[in-house]
C-alpha cells in the first residue's frame, strides 16, 4: 500500500481548490475501492484523472456526483462540508457529470433531454416552447446549430456529447466531470470537444477530466492526479511532466518488468480454423471469413481494437452464435457442428471479455464458479450426486496452482478483487481440462501485479502444451506476449507476424489496413504473409 | 459434510456481536416461525396440541408442495403463475378417470384406470403443461410471466371444459370397475401423519437433493444468476428451464391430487390463486426473485409460516380481512428484512476489513 503522505504537494499560486475530498474511503464487500483518498480539484483548471482500470476513478467520481456513498471521510466544496446524496444533490452544488456511455434518452429530443427530470412548467403543463428556446439558447452558445426538436437518438455522437454538455450547464455546472469523453469520437471530433472544453475554461468552468489517452491528457490538461489501487500516488502539474511519468506512476513499476517471456517448444498443429464467417445484421460482416491454426504450446495474440470483432469471433469459436458459419478442427476433431457443451468437452475452453456479464456467476460462490463447466467430474460412481470432496479437491488445488487470493472458496466471488476474479474464470476453464484456452482481454480491469500473474499462467499453460489463444488491444502486452500475432480489424484478418518480425509501426499499418479499401486488402494481406 | 461442521465450530470460537446479528438475520424465516407458533401457543391453549400441527400440517403441505416447484422456476430467474389453474386442471382429469373413465367410443369400450394409473396419468399430465410452458419461453422466446399467464387462463378453463363447469363429486371408484381406493391419498395415515405430509417431506428431501448435490441444481442456480455466463459453461439453458417447469407443474399436479382426494371431489375452480400464496412462501423463504439465490429448506420453512399464520388467526377468530391484512404485511417484511440484511453485510464487510 502506498501511503498518500507521500505525496508531494502541488500548489498553484494563482489559484486556489474549489473542491476536494478527505480522507474519502469507499469499501465494497470484499475490496477498498478507495483507500484515504485526498483528491484536490483546482478551480477553473483542466483537472485531469489518470489510474488504471479498476484503480478507483471511476468510484471517486461516482462519490462526487452522489452515485455512489463513501464510507468514511468528508468532501469540501469552497470550504464547506457538503454531502452529496444524489445527482439531484450533486447538480445543485454545481457539480455535473458527464458519462462515457453518454446517459441520453435516445428516443426524446435535445431539449426533452436537457430538461429532464427538471421540465419548464407552466401551470404544471409542460412549456415545450420555453424549452426549446433555452435549450437553443445553450446550444449556442456551445457555438452548434443543432435544431433542439431533434431527437437524440438521430444525432451523431459528437453531437450528442454537445447536448450532454448543454445538459450539464443548464444545471449552472461550476465542476464539470467528464468520464472518457473521447472514447467514441473520431479525431475531428476529438478536436472539436478540446476547443469546446478550453471555452468552458475560459468561462471560469471547474473540469475534471478522465482518460487514459495518454497523449490526449499531456495536451489538455492543467495538473494531473494518478490514482492506483484506491490511493492517489502522485499530483503534478501536467506542464512538468511526460508520458513514461504517468505510465510509471499509473503501473508503479517500469513496464518492462511486467511482462514475461520465456522459449517454449511449439509442436504440431492443435486447432484450425477457416472461414468463420458471421454476418453483420444489415449487411457485411461482424467476423469476416478468418482462417488460422495454432500451434501446442504456442501463444497466438490477437490484436485488435474493441469492435473488430475479436470477441465475437471467440464466441463463433465456442459455438455460442447460431448465425455463425465456417469450419473448426480439434486436433483431428471436427468441431464445426458442435453445440457449447460438446466444444468444452472436446476441450475448448473460452475466458470471456466481460468476466461479471459472461464469466461469472455473481450470486455464486467462488467455489461454485470455479466448478460450474466441469460438474461432469465429480459425480458419484453413479454418475448421480455430487461429491463435494472431489469439488473440494479440484477446487484447492486450483486456488493453489493459480494463486488465488481467497480467504474460504465458499465466499461469494464478487468479494474478491477483479485480478481474483478473473482467475476464478481461468480456473474454471483450465477444470474442464482443455486443450486450447481462449483468453479474451484477460488482463482487462485488473491491477498490475495480478496482470503479471496471469501473464505467468499463461505462460506455463504454453509450456505444459496447451494452445493460447489471446486477444487485446493493448500494443505493448501483445508484442511482449505472443509467439505469433494476427491483427484483426473491421472483422478481418489482415496481418500476421512472427514475434521476430513483429513491431509496433507494423501492428498499427495492418490494423490501418482493415479501415481501407477492401480489395486493397487482399493484396496486402499477401504482401504481409 | 464432517469438515463444514469443524470449520462451523471454529467460527463458534471466536463468535462477535456482528455473528450473532448476521445469524439472526440469516435464520429469521425460522426465527419468525418459532415466533409465530409461540404467540399463538401462549394466546389459544389448545394450539399446540399434536392434533392440531397435524392438521396444520396437513395445510401447510400444500403450499409446500407447490412452493418447492416454485422454488426451483424461481432460482432460474422465472415465474410461474400457472401452477394454480394446473391445480384444478389436474384434479379435474383425475375426477374425471376415476368416475367417467377413458371412453373410446369407435371400440365401444369405457377403460376405468386403476387409482395408481390415475395418479400416475395426472403427474404426466401435469409435467406436460409444465413442459409446454418451458418451451413457449425457450424456443419461443416469451417472457416466462407472459408464457405461465397465458397458461394460467389455458389450464383453467380445460378445467372448466372437462365436465362442463361441474363438479365431479364422490370420486371414489367402483368395485366393480377395480378403481377404488383413490380416497385413500388424502385420507390415510402413515405412523401418525398423513399422507400428504409424507409426500411433502419426500418431495422437500429430494428437492434438498437435486437443488444442493445434482449437477441439474447447480444449473438452475447459475442461469437464474447469470444466463449467459451459463451458458458459456456449457450449461444446456433451454433443456435446464424447460426441465424446471416441468418440475413446477409436476408439483401441482400433486396437489391437485390431494386435494381432489381429500374433499373426495373434483372441482374446476380447485386452487385459485395458488400460485399466489406458492411465491409468497418462496420469497418469505429468502429466494430472491430475481434467481440465483435461495433454498428448497427456506421454502418450506416459508410455507409453515404462512399456514400457521393463517390457521392460527383462524382459530383466534379474526375476520378473513384482518387475515389478509397481516399476511400482506408478513410478506412485504420478509423482504424489507432482506434488504436490510444486503446493506448489513456490505458494513460487516468494512468493519471485518478494519481488523485486518
Amino acid at each position: 500500500m502506498i501511503k498518500s503522505s507521500t505525496v508531494n504537494n502541488l500548489s498553484y499560486p494563482d489559484t486556489g481548490v474549489i473542491m476536494r475530498t478527505e480522507n474519502i474511503t469507499k469499501v465494497f464487500p470484499g475490496t477498498v475501492a478507495l483507500n484515504q483518498v485526498n483528491y484536490k480539484i483546482y478551480k477553473g483548471k483542466i483537472n485531469v484523472l489518470v489510474g488504471e482500470n479498476g484503480a478507483g476513478k471511476s468510484t471517486l467520481m461516482k462519490i462526487l456526483v452522489g452515485n455512489e456513498q463513501y464510507t468514511k471521510g468528508r468532501v469540501i466544496l469552497e470550504g464547506e462540508d457538503i454531502h452529496v446524496r444524489s445527482p439531484q444533490d450533486a447538480s445543485r452544488h454545481g457539480i455535473s457529470i458527464i458519462y462515457q456511455e453518454l446517459d441520453l434518452c435516445p428516443n426524446m429530443s435535445i431539449a426533452e433531454n436537457i430538461f429532464l427530470a427538471r421540465e419548464v412548467v407552466h401551470n404544471g403543463i409542460i412549456d415545450k416552447k420555453m424549452q426549446q428556446h433555452l435549450a437553443h439558447g445553450l446550444i449556442q452558445r456551445l457555438e452548434h446549430k443543432i435544431n433542439p426538436s431533434t431527437l437524440v437518438g438521430d444525432l451523431r455522437i459528437g453531437a450528442q456529447q454537445i447536448v450532454a454538455i448543454a445538459k450539464a450547464l443548464s444545471q449552472n455546472a461550476q465542476i464539470l466531470v467528464m468520464d472518457e469523453p473521447t472514447s467514441a469520437l473520431n479525431t475531428a471530433e476529438v478536436k472539436v470537444l478540446f476547443r469546446l472544453i478550453y471555452e468552458l475554461k475560459s468561462k471560469g468552468i471547474t473540469i475534471v477530466y478522465i482518460s487514459h489517452k495518454l497523449d490526449e491528457i499531456l495536451q489538455i490538461g492543467d495538473c494531473i492526479t494518478v490514482l492506483r489501487d484506491g490511493s492517489i500516488v502522485a499530483e503534478e502539474a501536467v506542464k512538468n511532466v511526460d508520458m513514461h511519468w504517468i505510465i510509471e506512476k499509473m503501473i508503479g513499476r517500469k513496464l518492462e518488468a511486467l511482462f514475461t517471456h520465456k522459449e517454449h517448444k511449439i509442436g504440431e498443429t492443435l486447432f484450425r480454423v477457416e472461414d468463420i464467417t458471421l454476418p453483420r445484421v444489415g449487411g457485411g460482416y461482424v467476423v469476416n471469413h478468418a482462417s488460422f491454426d495454432l500451434h501446442k504450446g504456442e501463444i497466438l495474440g490477437i490484436y485488435g481494437l474493441k469492435g473488430a470483432g475479436r470477441s465475437e469471433m471467440f464466441e463463433c469459436l465456442i459455438g455460442a452464435n447460431p448465425r455463425a458459419t465456417g469450419k473448426i478442427w480439434l486436433g483431428d476433431q471436427d468441431i464445426g457442428g458442435y453445440t457449447t457443451l460438446k466444444r468444452i468437452q472436446a476441450g475448448l475452453v473460452l475466458v470471456p471479455e466481460d468476466r461479471q456479464r459472461d464469466g461469472l456467476v455473481l450470486t455464486l460462490s467462488v467455489a461454485h464458479n470455479m466448478i460450474l463447466a466441469s460438474l461432469k467430474k465429480y459425480l458419484d460412481r453413479f454418475g448421480l450426486f455430487l461429491v463435494s470432496n472431489k469439488e473440494k479437491k479440484a477446487v484447492n488445488a486450483s486456488i493453489k496452482e493459480l494463486s488465488i487470493r481467497v480467504a474460504d472458496p465458499k465466499n461469494p466471488v464478487v468479494s474478491l478483487s477483479g485480478g481474483n476474479q478473473q482467475k476464478v474464470v481461468v480456473a474454471k476453464g483450465l477444470l474442464t481440462s482443455p486443450k486450447v484456452l481462449m483468453l479474451d482481454e484477460p488482463t482487462r480491469g485488473i491491477d498490475v501485479g495480478a496482470k503479471h500473474e496471469i501473464f505467468e499462467i499463461m505462460e506455463d499453460l504454453a509450456e505444459q502444451g496447451y494452445g493460447v489463444l489471446f486477444v487485446s488491444s493493448e500494443l505493448k502486452e501483445i508484442l511482449a506476449m505472443s509467439d505469433r500475432i494476427l491483427v484483426m480489424s473491421k472483422g478481418t484478418i489482415t496481418g500476421e507476424f512472427t514475434r521476430e518480425e513483429a513491431n509496433e509501426a507494423k501492428l498499427i499499418d495492418a490494423l490501418v489496413l482493415g479501415n481501407g479499401l477492401k480489395n486493397k486488402n487482399v493484396n496486402n494481406k499477401q504482401e504481409v504473409k | 459434510m464432517s469438515e463444514g461442521k469443524a470449520t462451523k465450530t471454529k467460527q463458534l470460537s471466536h463468535i462477535t456481536k456482528i455473528d450473532i446479528q448476521q445469524l439472526i438475520l440469516r435464520g429469521r424465516v425460522f426465527l419468525a416461525l418459532i415466533i409465530v407458533i409461540t404467540v399463538f401457543a401462549l394466546l389459544s391453549p389448545g394450539f399446540l396440541n399434536i392434533a392440531n400441527l397435524i392438521i396444520m400440517s396437513k395445510h401447510v403441505a400444500i403450499f409446500a408442495i407447490l412452493g418447492i416447484g416454485m422454488t426451483f422456476v424461481i432460482l432460474s430467474a422465472g415465474i410461474d403463475l400457472s401452477v394454480g389453474s394446473i391445480v384444478g386442471l389436474s384434479a379435474m382429469i383425475a375426477g374425471g378417470l376415476i368416475n367417467e373413465g377413458i371412453q373410446l367410443p369407435q371400440f365401444g369400450v369405457i377403460i376405468y384406470p386403476n387409482a395408481w394409473m390415475v395418479i400416475i396419468i395426472t403427474l404426466l399430465v401435469g409435467i406436460l403443461m409444465g413442459a409446454i410452458n418451458g418451451i413457449v419461453i425457450t424456443r419461443f422466446k416469451v417472457a416466462p410471466f407472459i408464457a405461465t399467464l397465458g397458461m394460467l387462463y389455458i389450464a383453467r378453463g380445460f378445467a372448466g371444459l372437462r365436465n362442463n363447469g361441474y363438479t365431479f363429486s364422490n370420486i371414489i371408484g367402483k368395485a366393480e370397475f377395480g378403481n377404488t381406493g383413490f380416497d385413500k391419498l388424502g385420507a390415510s395415515t402413515f405412523l401418525g401423519l398423513d399422507y400428504s405430509i409424507w409426500i411433502m417431506l419426500v418431495f422437500g428431501l429430494v428437492a434438498y437433493f437435486v437443488t444442493t448435490r445434482l449437477p441439474f441444481g447447480r444449473h438452475v442456480y447459475a442461469l437464474g444468476g447469470n444466463r449467459r455466463a451459463a451458458a458459456l459453461s456449457g450449461v444446456r439453458t433451454n433443456r435446464t428451464v424447460t426441465i424446471v417447469y416441468m418440475i413446477s407443474g409436476l408439483c401441482s399436479a400433486m396437489v391437485g391430487l390431494i386435494i381432489a382426494s381429500q374433499l373426495v371431489a373434483a372441482h374446476p375452480a380447485t386452487g385459485d390463486s395458488f400460485e399466489l400464496t406458492a411465491i409468497a412462501a418462496v420469497v418469505l423463504g429468502g429466494t430472491s426473485l430475481m434467481g440465483g439465490r435461495g433454498s428448497i429448506g427456506g421454502t418450506i420453512i416459508g410455507a409453515f409460516v404462512i399456514g400457521v399464520l393463517s390457521d392460527g388467526l383462524v382459530i383466534l377468530g379474526f375476520s378473513t380481512f384482518l387475515q389478509k391484512i397481516i399476511k400482506g404485511i408478513v410478506i412485504v417484511g420478509a423482504v424489507v428484512i432482506d434488504q436490510i440484511q444486503i446493506g448489513m453485510q456490505e458494513r460487516i464487510a468494512l468493519q471485518r476489513q478494519e481488523l485486518k
